[in-house]
């Protein structure tokens, strides 16, 4: 259907392309003007992309541009792909560096050496690099891709926009390039996993604001009556995401010519503000949004319906009214007043039961469908991430109470428990999404090899039950040799002490991380494959466009 | 948009669906499960009965104590008070006892024994190592070689003051720096080393004129160090033939140290620890094998 080519920009386009043109200039002035060399690599890198973006926008209009792109082909909607793609390969892309750079930190806790004696190689500057690294680049890109795949698909309708959903995508990539690499060269505002400077968290409110909109945009075209569950998740994790990011990042700069900035909060206020981030970022980055994913994925896979609609509400509301007042678990027996760290605790012990309704409708789901986990790894690996799932939502409202608390917190065991999440839960559940996806999105019957998929499975799953239980023993030992009293009163260990008895158990874990790079290493050689040599799904889908799962 | 209400009963469960269906997904219309209900509603149940316990709500100017009146700060405050109290009157007893009485009390000795290793271990034991055998820099307690003397009243001033630590009573010995004030020429330095060097059981290097080094010693090193290189406690110059060196024993460290002249620090604990934890890690520095 070839039409006349429009005489001008969409308004789309022109603003995009005079945005970048916009951010391109005011890098180059502050590159210009800086002392500062990271600031100066930062906005150079910074002009290079919003250069690099505006190009192709006119390079896009001056080769075809202005020809419409059709909402529908043959009555079936004609879903935008091409972003969650991209953003499906970054996953995997950043997921392996991340996982690497966990296995690396874990190596120096277990021998020291490994820092090298250099400033950007220390723990202190790859330990954010890693958490960074798994949380927004590997969790966010998944995040990012499925979150474009469902909506479009549970609401029969193309995204809105040209450019924006390719603006999301590669702008939230500039972000976790600029926030990387901004760790090893020393630029940090230290506020644990909310470390970027203030341009890098600027930045990143344009493209969720961005994220947003469209993702409305895409609700509101929708061709169905109803909004489905994983759609409710995903909005919810985008909306408090951006509430949380904005509010713990009110940063004032030194000035705009450098990169250190100062937070506006300050003592036991900016510790209480930074751990209702802290902890949202868990329940909503990391609960809210998979919880999207498992609730698409799992029926999906299963072939199964999901088990109870009035569950799905009830335990919606619950988490997302609960989750917000938890926060102050992470600071028991600090400055922050006891009234607090009460509250956060009981609504922490309240918030147990609709966490777990998210694992009850995922696990439910399969009733009728069990005996596929016999022959099939990629649905076995995402019933196993809601088994770890529920056992580490069970797990934190225990180690939110004071009383646990006193024994785990600044230990080990909180490293395990984040583990048992991270690693089982969104790690799982990431993967089993992406092996589903890949060959949806390439049109192809399934996986290159459900052998693989299966070594991919044991191999991590192995991995992961050596990493918390290796934790599990330092963290709970490490908790009594610190308050363990001769008879006297005086403690009965040095802090050195503790150092040395942990050392295996360091080791341990670090191969266990090893196991699960291993893991996704498989993963992607497999996925790669898929795409170049997997077998093509029947002709009628590709003429569509709509990459139908095999029904 | 399309309404597609059409319910149907699911085959395998028997459930019936919403009738609700997206990209070929369904959901059951399933009840809420029992238990799991029962468990959210005992789960709040638990959390308002803490809530009337302890401190929990926040108030207009203040806050809801609840009704055991329960602070964790009263209760830390506590705790420390009466473990401080406890120790107070052994403590007292230690700082005004001499050696001979502490090594004759029982319940003196095991007090600053336990309470000396726990201050080590979190102190002393970043330079000292934590089984206090030293490093390059900084001085094997073990063994019996003292800089500044190894009595218990000894080890109890170092302690308390500090060596070149800034305090007014401080231990400050200042050894030149030969070599790069340019008090001292490379190639006398190098003689003196070999001098001391070969007074102290090491292997001379070639063609070192030891006389030389001997005069430069003579004029320049024995006011502090020592006619015989004994060294003198109360300057704190060490013993130049003792077993090892606090630099490293070697002509080449020898000539480092007359060149180059480190002088370490360590601070003075009477301001950072209270007196019966310092006098403790005197007796307990003093027991571990080298005390005079």
């Amino acid at each position: 259907m070839a039409q006349a080519k429009a005489k001008y920009l969409t308004l789309e386009e022109g603003f995009f392309a005079a945005f970048l043109i916009v951010i391109a200039f005011a890098c180059l002035i502050i590159a210009g003007k800086t002392y500062d060399q990271v600031m100066a690599f930062h906005t150079s890198l910074g002009a290079l992309f919003a250069a690099v973006g505006a190009f192709i926008i006119f390079k896009n209009y001056f080769d075809d541009g202005g020809i419409e792109i059709p909402q529908e082909i043959d009555g079936k909607p004609n879903y935008n792909l091409g972003p969650i793609k991209f953003a499906a390969w970054a996953a995997m892309l950043w997921g392996v560096a991340g996982f690497t750079v966990g296995l690396i930190v874990a190596l120096q806790l277990a021998y020291p050496v490994l820092n090298l004696d250099l400033p950007w190689t220390s723990f202190g500057r790859l330990r954010p690099l890693h958490t960074s690294a798994v949380i927004f680049a590997f969790g966010g890109n998944v995040l990012l891709g499925t979150s474009f795949y469902v909506v479009q698909r549970t609401s029969r309708a193309r995204m809105p926009g040209r450019i924006a959903p390719w603006f999301v995508i590669l702008g939230y990539n500039a972000f976790i390039v600029i926030a990387g690499t901004g760790y090893l060269l020393g630029a940090t505002q230290s506020k644990e996993y909310a470390e970027p400077e203030w341009y890098a968290d600027l930045w990143l409110t344009i493209v969720w604001v961005a994220y947003l909109l469209l993702f409305l945009g895409t609700i509101w075209k929708r061709k169905e009556s109803h909004i489905y569950v994983a759609n409710w998740f995903y909005l919810a994790f985008i909306i408090t995401i951006a509430m949380l990011h904005i509010v713990n990042n009110l940063t004032i700069p030194v000035t705009i010519y450098g990169t250190k900035s100062y937070i506006l909060w300050s003592g036991v206020q900016d510790a209480m503000v930074q751990w209702w981030y802290g902890h949202n970022a868990v329940g909503f980055f990391l609960t809210a949004g998979f919880l999207a994913i498992m609730y698409y994925f799992v029926p999906k896979r299963a072939e199964r319906p999901v088990y109870s609609y009035r569950l799905s509400i009830v335990h919606f509301w619950a988490l997302i009214f609960l989750y917000i007042w938890a926060g102050p678990h992470h600071l028991h027996y600090t400055a922050l007043p006891q009234w607090a760290s009460t509250l956060g605790a009981t609504f922490s012990i309240i918030l147990w039961m609709p966490s777990w309704g998210g694992m009850i409708n995922g696990l439910m789901t399969l009733s009728g469908a069990w005996d596929k986990l016999r022959t099939d790894p990629v649905l076995r690996m995402m019933v196993v991430s809601i088994a770890f799932y529920g056992m580490s939502t069970f797990e934190g409202p225990l180690m939110s109470l004071r009383s646990v608390n006193s024994l785990s917190h600044y230990t080990d065991w909180t490293i395990g428990h984040v583990h048992s999440g991270a690693l089982g839960w969104v790690g799982y559940i990431s993967f089993g999404a992406l092996y589903c996806l890949i060959p949806w999105l390439w049109n192809k019957k399934q996986v290159y090899s459900l052998r693989l998929v299966n070594w991919h499975f044991w191999i991590s799953t192995i991995g992961i039950v050596l990493y918390i239980c290796a934790m599990w023993v330092s963290g709970i030992m490490q908790g009594l040799m610190w308050r363990a009293y001769d008879k006297l009163g005086f403690l009965e260990y040095s802090f050195i002490e503790t150092v040395e008895a942990m050392h295996p158990f360091y080791v341990i874990r670090a191969m266990g991380g090893a196991l699960f790079v291993a893991g996704a290493l498989i993963m992607v050689y497999n996925l790669w494959m898929t795409v170049r040599h997997g077998e093509a799904e029947e002709a009628k889908a590709i003429e569509t466009g709509a990459m139908a799962p095999a029904q | 948009m399309a309404d597609t209400h059409t319910k149907e009963i699911d085959e395998i469960s028997g459930v019936e669906t919403t009738g609700h269906e997206w990209d070929g997904l369904k959901e059951l219309n399933n009840p809420l499960p029992r238990w799991w209900l029962y468990m959210t509603y005992a789960c709040i149940v638990w959390a308002i009965g803490y809530w009337i316990v302890y401190p929990s709500w926040p108030l207009v100017s203040s806050y809801a104590t609840g009704v055991l009146g329960d602070s964790q700060r009263a209760n830390a405050l506590a705790a420390y008070d009466a473990g401080m109290a406890e120790r107070a009157q052994i403590g007292e007893k230690l700082i005004n006892a001499s050696l001979e009485e502490i090594q004759s009390t029982q319940s003196l000795l095991e007090f600053a024994m336990a309470n000396g290793k726990a201050a080590f271990g979190d102190n002393c034991a970043a330079c000292h190592g934590s089984g206090a055998t030293g490093a390059i820099g900084y001085p094997n307690l073990q063994d019996d070689q003292w800089i500044w003397g190894g009595t218990l009243d000894d080890i109890h001033t170092t302690l308390q003051y500090g060596i070149r630590s800034g305090h007014d009573e401080a231990r400050i010995g200042d050894m030149p720096a030969f070599g790069a004030d340019e008090l001292l020429s490379k190639e006398e330095i190098r003689q003196v080393a070999n001098y001391v060097g070969e007074k102290a059981g090491l292997e001379p290097e070639e063609g070192i004129d030891l006389a030389a080094g001997e005069t430069v010693y003579v004029d320049n090193c024995a006011a502090c160090h020592g006619e015989d290189l004994k060294g003198m406690r109360e300057v704190g110059a060490p013993n130049l033939l003792a077993r090892n060196y606090l630099y490293g024993k070697s002509i080449d460290s020898i000539v480092a140290q007359v060149t180059d002249s480190r002088n370490g620090v360590m601070p003075a604990w009477s301001t950072r620890l209270e007196p019966a934890t310092v006098k403790s890690l005197a007796v307990y520095v003093h027991a571990l094998g080298g005390g005079e």
